[in-house]
């Protein structure tokens, strides 16, 4: 076969071009000496005081933000703000991801433009995760309590709630207890927000439903039980829910936490009587985590998102989500809480079960063991 | 430059001023800049890239722990019963779908091909099936959900109309059954499409020679059409296998409870957020799986071998 030059240069042209874009990655956006003060400061007064923070996050511009619903724990309303106040763009990306998949994001994206600049992450992925994250402590850090914080501000609990049943009043009767979703009322009724081997939230169902059921913190095995019980007798429902299952009536009770299901009866108001209820002997409560990425591409926006979300505007947004913020306690007593939102919290009766990292530790082996064999 | 005709070595002068040993064996570098290679070249890189890269970071993250060292933790993980129970489904599901997917498919395919090469019949089935063989993934799982998932209008229609309801005994579309029916949905075209040129190639005039010969529909089948055909049904069958074996999104968006294929396992050994520091299981699930797809290459060649044998 004949074959000429020209054409075996532009194969070698086209092949070098592809080689090249598989092997470039997009420039990451700006690298002045700015952003690297911003990247090594823990506290808003190492940048001189909150002022040159907003001066330096203005000039980046943007912040990029992960796995953040706009239905969870107010999040829509409160990146609306945060842009409003400071005008700041948001950019939100893969809102329904894991916490795994943040940490798999900013690996995945390191050094790029594109990388997530905050976390809000379940507490056992925080914890096995902080070599990548900024130590950084808000000007309101006092107020949160010791006990949901790390000392040096390499993560901070940010908001937190209980376990809850939501279940559509005009379906199913109410439940009073978590035994009550083993009768016949609540046949192919029953789902859970996620499997529990893998979503925070359809695991902390499992850990209530132990409580419920004569288990406890380091007991989770009658909760599996439970949820082996509710498939035999074909109450458990294998679906995700979502705000569409809801409103369409395909998942009329759920388990997850009290803030989802407030903001979804709030949101379905006049279309399905959505009520929310804290079972009384199975009070199961848990922090969720925020925490800077080490290598935000916008690390100035990063540390005015944590000043927001952490000053009295940004934890009574959460409140109106239905959310308990962590600095509540020190707001009750300056006054600065909104006490109208947070006495339409669901009712709790009976101490709060909160999970130590050992104890969620050896629940999760207990799951990953057990769960599919009760569940198969 | 022309190339020679055939390629063998000792048609190629050696070298006589490079350095290479010996000197009887040809240089390779000069044969690899041959310009006539470069035109190779880009499918080269594409399979780097794309096949040969994504593979070895799989087998190197298998043998892998979390800090870096090699360990076999990760491949005697796959011991585990809940990970040898989603092997086993997964490769039950694959071959289920593909045995029902090739039948369905084959029977299909016949039936076009005799309907003549330029029949409207002809156009119109494999241009559906062009179309609903690439229909995979959210898309088909939700036209699914849509048909008939819990409020699907198929499911509400026979409850409400006959009162019937298909899932009194388990929402099972989105278990183990629902896979198998939604899987087959979608391997039927794709079998039509790879098996019509074989089928093409069966010529109605040996038909006709079978019979005037004296042999039964049943003589031709087993002897004349069947040994014709059977190296491209069982190719196509095993294309099929691995086109559900490999399948991943579709499980993904109607399985939201459990992880009953390996697919799903691996999702969530990548994802989870209760489960921590499983991405080597991960990459150890998925060499299981080229390992199976392997195994199931090489009976595939030896099958063949044995049905060549017949034809000759």
């Amino acid at each position: 076969m004949r074959f000429s030059i020209a054409r075996g240069t532009a194969l070698v042209a086209v092949t070098a071009a592809m080689v090249g874009l598989s092997a470039c990655s997009p420039p990451s956006s700006n690298n002045e000496a700015a952003a690297s003060d911003a990247a090594k400061a823990t506290n808003a007064a190492a940048l001189g005081g909150i002022d040159k923070l907003v001066e330096a996050a203005k000039k980046e511009g943007a912040l990029n933000v992960i796995a953040l619903p706009p239905d969870w724990a107010n999040y829509g309303e409160i990146t609306k703000a945060f842009t409003a106040k400071y005008g700041i763009t948001v950019n939100s990306a893969q809102p329904d991801a894991s916490s795994q998949d943040e940490i798999n994001a900013a690996k995945q994206l390191k050094g790029q433009g594109g990388a997530p600049d905050v976390f809000d992450l379940g507490a056992s992925v925080a914890l096995a995760n902080t070599a990548t994250f900024a130590p950084y402590q808000v000007t309101t850090w006092n107020d949160i309590p010791a006990a949901l914080k790390d000392a040096s501000g390499t993560w901070v609990n940010d908001y937190g709630g209980y376990m809850s049943i939501g279940y559509d009043s005009s379906k199913v009767p109410a439940p009073t207890s978590i035994a009550d979703l083993l009768k016949p009322e609540y046949k192919g009724k029953v789902a859970l927000n996620g499997d529990p081997t893998q979503a925070g939230a359809a695991f902390n169902g499992v850990v209530a439903a132990s409580l419920g059921n004569g288990g406890s913190a380091d007991d989770i095995s009658k909760g599996v039980d439970f949820f082996g019980q509710l498939k035999k007798s074909g109450n458990f429902l294998p679906v995700d829910p979502t705000p569409a299952t809801i409103e369409s009536g395909q998942t009329p009770v759920v388990f997850d936490w009290d803030y989802l299901n407030v903001a979804q009866g709030a949101k379905l108001k006049g279309k399905v009587d959505w009520k929310t209820v804290v079972p009384a002997n199975a009070v199961l409560g848990s922090y969720y985590v925020q925490a800077i990425n080490a290598d935000a591409p916008h690390p100035a926006a990063a540390r005015l998102w944590q000043e927001f979300l952490y000053s009295d505007e940004g934890q009574n947004l959460w409140l109106k989500g239905g959310a308990r913020p962590v600095r509540a306690d020190a707001m009750k007593t300056a006054g600065t809480l909104d006490n109208a939102l947070f006495q339409a919290l669901p009712a709790v009766s009976g101490t709060p079960v909160f999970l130590t990292d050992a104890q969620t530790k050896s629940a999760n082996d207990y799951l990953a063991a057990n769960w599919a064999k009760a569940i198969g | 430059m022309t190339a020679p005709t055939t390629g063998t070595l000792d048609q190629v002068k050696a070298p006589t001023t490079t350095g290479v040993r010996g000197g009887r064996r040809p240089s390779w570098r000069r044969r690899w800049l041959r310009r006539d290679l470069l035109g190779v070249l880009p499918f080269f890189v594409f399979v780097a890239i794309f096949l040969f890269i994504p593979t070895l970071v799989v087998i190197i993250g298998a043998f892998a722990g979390d800090d870096g060292r090699p360990t076999l933790d990760n491949i005697s993980a796959l011991a585990d019963g809940y990970i040898v129970d989603a092997f086993v489904r997964s490769i039950t599901l694959s071959a289920v779908t593909a045995v029902l997917g090739a039948a369905i498919g084959a029977l299909v395919g016949y039936a076009v091909v005799t309907a003549g090469p330029d029949s409207l019949v002809r156009r119109i089935v494999t241009s559906a099936c062009g179309v609903l063989a690439q229909f995979g993934g959210v898309t088909l799982a939700f036209a699914f959900i849509a048909t008939i998932g819990l409020s699907g209008f198929v499911t509400v229609f026979l409850h409400d109309h006959l009162g019937i309801d298909i899932f009194a005994g388990g929402v099972w579309l989105f278990d183990l059954p629902g896979l198998v029916l939604v899987y087959t949905y979608f391997q039927i075209p794709l079998m039509v499409i790879v098996f019509l040129p074989a089928l093409d190639g069966i010529r109605p005039q040996w038909r006709d020679a079978t019979e005037s010969l004296g042999g039964s529909t049943w003589y031709y089948w087993r002897h004349v059409a069947g040994p014709l055909l059977a190296p491209a049904f069982l190719g196509s069958t095993l294309l099929l296998f691995a086109n559900a074996f490999s399948a991943y999104a579709t499980a993904a968006a109607l399985v939201s409870q459990g992880s009953p294929i390996v697919p799903l396992q691996i999702r969530s050994a990548l994802t989870s957020e209760v489960l921590l520091g499983r991405e080597n299981l991960g990459k150890a699930m998925a060499l299981g799986m080229v390992v199976v797809v392997a195994l199931v290459m090489w009976l595939y060649g030896l099958l063949q071998r044995r049905t060549t044998r017949w034809l000759d």
